[in-house]
């Protein structure tokens, strides 16, 4: 099976900095799941950035769904993000001009082929935003009609989760998508999200500091406090 | 698709654009507005007078003459001797002469007397003659023609009896109430002074002023109308003569022959250039409406730009959102031209349509207090333009946000954007 995420010898450092990133290897197959544990401070955020195609300058090499992002340009790294990468913030992931059914399909506006993803599955985006918000303990009867910011934040998070999973990308990127839930929210939240992930097809990266989430991860990455 | 989003963003804000968006509908409208009191205004005074070829008047400027003899608006300091009109009438060159007499008024509306050669020669606008809406020319000495503001104003109809005054004003104290006059005919609305005009026969006026002098009636004389008709009628002065010549090579020609006449000192002027004089004159403060309009519209679309560049702050989040999902930095700026071009058009629209049901507000009282009558028409070239103006105007506005956005969105990192 293709892998999904490569990386061989990366190599990061800000200007004028120390190195923040070194890793010799790292593979992960399509449905894997990787759990990145650090501190802060330990170029986690850095990492993320470098995976979504938003940093340029570093050595090595980088590989998304089998694209060199090295060899990519601008618009093509858009695209790219556009049709395999599903990106979940802490917060602040959703348009607050947009329903709740809006914002889960807004990914399919910029990427034709999670359009055509999503429809394959559900018939139409409606519907499908509709199943994937059932799916994540959403009732979009009960809360379609209110503004989005009148949800709460587990809410939003869980919205923000349907969106970064329809259209089925190879890759989510988490980061710190739980930092504002309490424990047990937070295991509800990332149980969900790996469960439809694997429904999806989709590999999940999540970044987070807190090791409790570790043992629902088969791979795991440890990032070091930089002296 | 980047449309619906602009869309949905500024109506999620309408409450605090609802302002942004009535300030350029009511500068926009302003403008509109000025633009067409400015088109009709010139277009009434380019169209008072055609068809002539001089106007000749005692010696004067051009302007003064043009203002007494085709606006009725002052008065004439010295008048022609009547053997000077005759002259002028029996020149080979002349096909047409057209004698004008002010002086006199009724209820505050000039009293013109004239022949009834003005209605067969006279031509306003696009030379159109004079029509009749209501009966006819004079074809008795005390006959009085009324233009349509007057008729309408005072509520006349053929038949009625009229007596006129004294000098001008409203409230003229010397009456020529012994020699009352008879509407024989109301002119259609024309756009001119003279719908503002009562017109009388020269014999008619010359005969309410037998028994005068200097200006008072000689006290005890009374005149009746019989009296009147036994008089030599013949006029002695008039104010002015519009002029038509047979061929218009001759127009030069014959302005320098009367500029420059020994016998008595005239001025013949051409109406086209004094109209073309004045006009320069009253443009200044046309031209000042226009700017202070202008500037209006400018406050309204700085306030734009200041409103959304405040919005920029809140939506970085926005932004980000955006860029996780592929949206390259241009569509980012695209999409926040779009809201101010979509802002700025909504209220020009707006606009257009305050304009409409203000010119239908205020026409009715425009005509009444001020007798300018404004047409309900659709918008000129020009005030499409200005649209249109107003529309890139806006639009421009929104580049200055979208230049802010596109670098947001050009920024490197954006996990952990916050």
């Amino acid at each position: 099976m293709n892998p999904v995420l490569s990386l061989t010898d990366v190599r990061f450092a800000w200007p004028e900095g120390p190195q923040l990133i070194n890793i010799a290897a790292l593979e992960l197959t399509a449905g894997d799941h990787l759990f990145i544990q650090g501190p802060s401070g330990s170029g986690k955020s850095t990492l993320l950035n470098l995976l979504g195609g938003f940093l340029a300058g570093y050595q090595g090499q980088i590989q998304v769904a089998g694209q060199v992002m090295a060899e990519l340009s601008r618009r093509q790294l858009d695209q790219l993000r556009a049709d395999r990468l599903g990106i979940l913030f802490q917060q602040f992931n959703l348009l607050p001009y947009l329903d709740l059914i809006e914002n889960v399909s807004l990914p399919c506006r910029f990427s034709k082929a999670r359009s055509e993803n999503a429809k394959a599955r559900s018939g139409s985006l409606h519907q499908e935003a509709e199943r994937l918000l059932q799916r994540l303990g959403l009732d979009v009867l009960a809360l379609g009609k209110r503004p989005i910011t009148q949800l709460s934040i587990g809410q939003q998070q869980r919205v923000a989760a349907a969106r970064a999973l329809i259209g089925s990308p190879s890759l989510i990127i988490a980061d710190e998508p739980t930092s504002a839930l309490d424990s047990h929210h937070r295991d509800l939240f990332i149980e969900l999200l790996l469960e439809e992930s694997a429904q999806c097809g989709s590999s999940l990266v999540l970044v987070s500091h807190d090791p409790a989430l570790a043992s629902f991860f088969s791979h795991h990455l440890s990032l070091e406090a930089q002296p | 698709m980047l449309f619906s989003l602009a869309l949905k963003s500024l109506l999620s804000r309408r409450t605090s654009l609802i302002l942004t968006l009535l300030t350029i509908a009511l500068s926009t409208a302003l403008l509109l507005g000025v633009q067409q009191v400015r088109e009709q205004s010139r277009e009434a005074f380019f169209s008072s007078v055609s068809g002539t070829d001089l106007i000749v008047g005692a010696r004067s400027g051009p302007v003064q003459l043009l203002l007494y003899s085709v606006f009725h608006i002052g008065n004439a300091t010295s008048n022609i001797r009547w053997s000077s009109q005759q002259q002028l009438a029996e020149d080979p060159r002349v096909a047409w002469t057209i004698p004008l007499s002010l002086g006199d008024s009724h209820r505050g509306y000039r009293v013109v007397g004239t022949s009834n050669a003005m209605f067969e020669h006279f031509r306003y606008g696009q030379a159109q003659p004079l029509e009749f809406a209501q009966g006819q020319t004079f074809t008795d000495l005390f006959d009085v023609v009324v233009g349509a503001e007057v008729a309408a104003r005072l509520g006349y109809n053929p038949g009625d009896k009229i007596v006129i005054a004294h000098g001008s004003g409203n409230t003229s104290f010397m009456k020529h109430d012994n020699l009352p006059f008879l509407v024989s005919g109301i002119l259609a609305p024309t756009g001119t002074p003279l719908d503002r005009a009562v017109l009388v026969s020269l014999e008619g006026l010359e005969a309410v002023h037998l028994g005068w002098r200097a200006g008072v009636p000689l006290p005890g004389l009374k005149i009746t109308p019989e009296q009147a008709r036994q008089q030599e009628l013949t006029p002695k002065e008039v104010t002015a003569v519009l002029v038509g010549l047979k061929s218009r090579l001759q127009t030069f020609h014959l302005q320098r022959a009367l500029n420059t006449r020994s016998e008595e000192p005239l001025t013949a002027v051409l109406p086209g250039l004094a109209l073309q004089e004045l006009w320069q004159i009253i443009g200044v403060a046309e031209k000042s409406l226009l700017v202070v309009a202008s500037a209006a519209l400018l406050t309204g679309l700085i306030g734009m730009l200041a409103l959304l560049l405040v919005g920029m702050q809140q939506r970085q989040h926005e932004i980000a959102v955006l860029r996780a999902l592929g949206c390259p930095p241009w569509r980012v700026a695209l999409l926040l031209v779009l809201e101010s071009t979509l802002l700025t058009a909504a209220g020009t629209l707006l606009g257009i349509l305050l304009l409409q049901v203000m010119l239908m507000a205020i026409r009715g009282p425009l005509l009444d207090t001020f007798g300018i009558y404004l047409p309900l028409a659709p918008l000129s070239l020009q005030q499409w333009l200005q649209c249109l103006t107003i529309l890139i105007l806006g639009t421009l506005a929104g580049l200055v946000p979208a230049l802010k956005g596109w670098r947001q969105a050009r920024a490197n990192h954006l996990i952990r954007h916050y």
